[in-house]
């Protein structure tokens, strides 16, 4: 997986995500934006996984099934090549 | 120095006006909100809008905080808990609505906002459906006002049966209205209108003439406490007026207060009418609120929006000074210039405290 | 302690998809309904759920007898049967002291079974089967004659008979609305409606009681009422001085809006839906001025159906699944699709969670179970983060489903109606196998697999 584009982005603890690259900004919710500044700083999957349990009530499927789905649409909004 | 009528200098209270969108499709939020502190008025000015890139909201000095709100067709559950919401944080005491397709929720909503301390200065519901664009047509001209003929077309296969009266203004229930001058351009317009606004479509005859909008402060008992017109001098591609003067023309005076004294209009609102080769007044539409150029009232000495501030609150009012013709208005457009973090406050967290 | 969890979300903003509030509840749950706790009537009888409410539907009765007396103090109403003829709703409308109003043979069988008498039943619609009108005649039910080759028949068959059919004929006319309901009855403006009469009289094997008219469904402008029944007045009127004839009753037909929100609506039900109050003023104003009224007092029968059910109707379901479009919305996936709320196809149903959730919302759709893109029981709306097994409440569904519900591969649910006094009782026993196969009939060579 390639996130070296998420070093780019300026992102705001409201969860405001703006990319002085192409000029876009994105909004994400709480786990959305921890997720993405663990992505950012290189965590694998197994270790994102781990801090989010963590800190909040969700089983490992759950989670997994989220993940994979929230890791789409980063691809789609083509932040991360996945 | 001679003292402002009316004059807010000396009100305590917090105002909410919602339609903070500037640019080529205005609406009148801005223009309310300037007229309101040109009138002296220090406290504080909550901005309601829909879309975080609505442009009043990157003003600096206009408005102190914004809330984002539901679409009014998301229905009155999210209204009103938003609206608590927004009371929680910071009181209300009067709430202008400037858009026509969240008048009805003010006007249904009107005990539970007062409830909350919200006051409004809005017409009754039976007197804001006889304006309705659908409703014109049928109440009107028995009573000895002019309306263009109309129909309510709720089938494609009406606007082909219209084949021989092309051209025609087709118009949405709430917004939008285009000159279709044929049956692939009406068809067109249908499904455009359609898709927006929902069903009916109203079709109506053209009417070659001058037109003619005025601004009109209705005191609910068939009075009126203000009232300006302009004739526009500027039309854009899009048919709005960006540009206008005030005229002093007697016969669209008594049109004008005959329509109010049948409607018992309370509020703002503004007459749209046409003034036929005929020498005939028609009325085309009438708006359930303060238009974009209202600072033009303002300007020609008539402060219709402070106006409205004080009788929502019930406030005594001075009889309004008469406008001035002449005085014109011509829209300009400038650009604001922000940091990307103020449309990160307000996208992220639907709101921005400004002070 | 852990902090609750919610899915991962990213939105690229741009104009227009700015709109998200959504920092902040907006949407309000319900967790019970009428103080019985959601949960506990799932764990009783399952999910998907329909759940009636009897003290809801006497109370919108009795509110719109009430209103309507107001304006006009002889006022009859009928059940309208294709609404929802659950036996158990019937009789609650029936107790109430309405008639009632059937559209086919299966409707008119299942009144006379629930003990109505036949002229008690308003016999409407433009299918009626000779064999149905013939009990009808001899029963005689009032039979509201729908056209001209319907109007032969009656004759022929009370002729044959040899008894008098109790008769009104329906009326369609121009009230302002669009679009004009011109395919049921006889059109007044063009006078098709005064000779179909004269037509009637001449036969001699009618007694003509009434005149109906059915404007239209979800009428959203009270004064259409006024328009029509100005115009079934008028008739009534011409019909006194031109044959001697008093008319006992106007009937003025359903179509009163409930809160629903149409999808091609642009302002939500609560907003747009005239109150009983406008609806009965209309036609009061109507019935107060004309000259027959003040004459004759004929009866005003209503046949409301939508308005007094619709919201008495709740539907539970259960989230089976979920999962985000690539549009960037959330896509619930619910045990109950438009097999069991077909009126989702026609308005935006409300869907509410069943808890409290925190934080943000997105817009989510809300899909059935069924193999068909268009199960949709309800198109984006800012809703929190559903997890599997949550329950929501879909509603208004009190009207048009019990009767226009689909089978369509699965069986229909429970149907339990909440008392008047609070106890739950099953109306109607979720289906089996049995109950789909029990008609069919395997040819011999087909047997052996």
């Amino acid at each position: 997986m390639e996130t070296s584009l998420l070093q780019n982005l300026a992102m705001n603890d409201n969860g405001f995500i703006f990319d002085p690259i192409s000029g876009y900004s994105y909004t994400s919710n709480e786990t959305g934006l921890i997720i993405l500044k663990l992505l950012a700083s290189g965590l694998d999957k197994a270790e994102i996984r781990a801090q989010i349990m963590d800190e909040y009530e969700v089983s490992a499927d759950n989670f997994d099934s989220d993940f994979e789905h929230y890791l789409l649409m980063l691809d789609a909004l083509n932040l991360v090549e996945y | 120095m001679l003292s402002q009528n009316p004059d807010l200098s000396q009100l305590n209270a917090t105002i909410a006006v919602t339609g903070l969108k500037t640019g080529d499709n205005p609406q009148p939020g801005v223009p309310v909100i300037r007229s309101i502190r040109a009138a002296g008025f220090m406290g504080k000015i909550i901005g309601l809008v829909y879309d975080s890139m609505e442009s009043g909201i990157y003003l600096e000095d206009l408005v102190d905080q914004v809330y984002q709100m539901p679409y009014p067709s998301a229905g009155a559950e999210a209204f009103l808990s938003r609206i608590e919401y927004i009371v929680s944080k910071h009181k209300i005491d009067v709430i202008i609505p400037t858009l026509d397709a969240e008048v009805i929720l003010y006007i249904r909503l009107g005990d539970e906002l007062s409830k909350l301390g919200i006051h409004t200065y809005l017409p009754t519901e039976e007197c804001f459906l006889l304006r309705d664009k659908t409703k014109l047509a049928s109440y009107f001209p028995p009573k000895g006002i002019a309306v263009p003929e109309t129909s309510l077309i709720s089938e494609p296969s009406q606007v082909i049966a219209s084949k021989d009266q092309f051209p025609l203004m087709i118009k949405g229930r709430y917004y939008e209205a285009y000159k279709a001058n044929n049956v692939e351009e009406g068809l067109k317009y249908y499904y455009e209108i359609e898709s927006r606004w929902g069903l009916p479509i109203i079709l109506q005859k053209l009417i070659p003439g001058d037109e003619y909008n005025i601004v009109i402060v209705g005191d609910g008992e068939g009075g009126i406490l203000g009232m300006v017109p302009q004739k526009k001098l500027v039309i854009t591609d899009k048919g709005k007026g960006f540009g206008g003067v005030v005229v002093n023309n007697p016969d669209l005076f008594d049109f004008a207060h005959k329509v109010i004294s049948l409607l018992k209009w309370r509020g703002p609102c503004e007459l749209e009418v046409m003034r036929g080769f005929d020498g005939v007044y028609y009325l085309i539409e009438i708006n359930p609120r303060f238009p974009a150029w209202v600072r033009l009232a303002e300007g020609s000495g008539q402060n219709q929006p402070a106006a409205v501030v004080l009788k929502a609150l019930g406030e005594p009012l001075e009889p309004l000074p008469a406008c001035k013709a002449g005085t014109l208005f011509i829209r300009h457009a400038e650009d604001i210039i922000a940091d990307v973090s103020v449309m990160g406050q307000i996208s992220a967290k639907s709101e921005l405290i400004r002070r | 302690m852990k902090k609750t969890y919610i899915a991962p979300n990213i939105e690229r903003n741009s104009a227009g998809n700015m709109n998200k509030y959504g920092a902040k509840s907006v949407v309000r749950y319900q967790d019970r309904i009428e103080s019985i706790p959601i949960t506990d009537l799932v764990k009783e009888y399952g999910s998907p759920l329909i759940v009636l409410s009897e003290a809801q539907m006497r109370k919108r009765y009795r509110r719109l007898l009430d209103t309507m007396k107001m304006h006009y103090p002889q006022v009859e109403m009928a059940w309208s049967y294709k609404t929802n003829y659950l036996a158990a709703v019937c009789n609650v409308f029936h107790q109430e002291g309405a008639r009632a109003e059937v559209v086919s043979r299966m409707e008119y069988e299942m009144a006379r079974t629930r003990g109505i008498k036949g002229r008690d039943i308003i016999f409407n619609g433009p299918g009626k089967s000779p064999d149905a009108l013939r009990i009808a005649i001899e029963e005689e039910a009032l039979i509201h004659i729908d056209h001209l080759d319907e109007l032969y028949l009656i004759e022929k068959l009370a002729r044959e008979l040899d008894t008098k059919a109790q008769v009104a004929i329906r009326v369609n006319m121009d009230t302002g609305i669009s679009p004009q309901w011109t395919r049921f009855g006889f059109n007044y403006e063009n006078g098709e409606a005064y000779r179909s009469i004269q037509r009637l009289l001449s036969g001699k094997m009618m007694n003509l009681r009434g005149l109906h008219t059915h404007i239209g469904t979800f009428i959203l402008d009270a004064n259409a009422y006024y328009w029509a029944a100005k115009a079934l007045l008028e008739l009534a009127s011409r019909i006194e001085k031109d044959n001697g004839i008093v008319l006992e009753y106007i009937d003025m037909g359903g179509g009163f809006a409930s809160q629903n929100t149409l999808h091609n609506q642009y302002t939500p039900g609560e907003f747009a839906s005239p109150s009983f109050d406008q609806y009965a003023l209309a036609i009061g104003n109507a019935f107060n001025e004309s000259h027959f009224v003040t004459e004759h007092l004929p009866k005003l029968v209503l046949e409301t159906g939508r308005a007094l059910v619709d919201e008495a109707g709740y539907m539970i379901s259960t989230v089976l699944g979920k999962k985000n479009m690539p549009s960037g919305e959330r896509a619930v996936i619910l045990d109950a699709g438009v097999n069991t709320a077909i009126t989702a196809w026609w308005y935006k149903l409300k869907v509410s969670p069943t808890r409290s959730f925190p934080g943000a919302y997105q817009n989510t759709i809300f899909y059935g179970p069924l193999c068909m893109n268009i199960d949709v029981i309800r198109p984006a709306l800012p809703f929190p983060d559903l997890q599997f097994g949550d329950k929501v409440l879909i509603t208004p569904v009190g009207a048009y489903n019990n009767t226009q519900w689909m089978q369509f591969i699965e069986y229909r649910p429970q149907i339990v109606m909440i008392t008047e006094t609070g106890q739950t009782e099953l109306i109607r026993e979720a289906e089996s196998l049995q109950d789909i196969t029990a008609r069919e009939r395997i040819p011999e060579h087909l047997r052996k697999l």
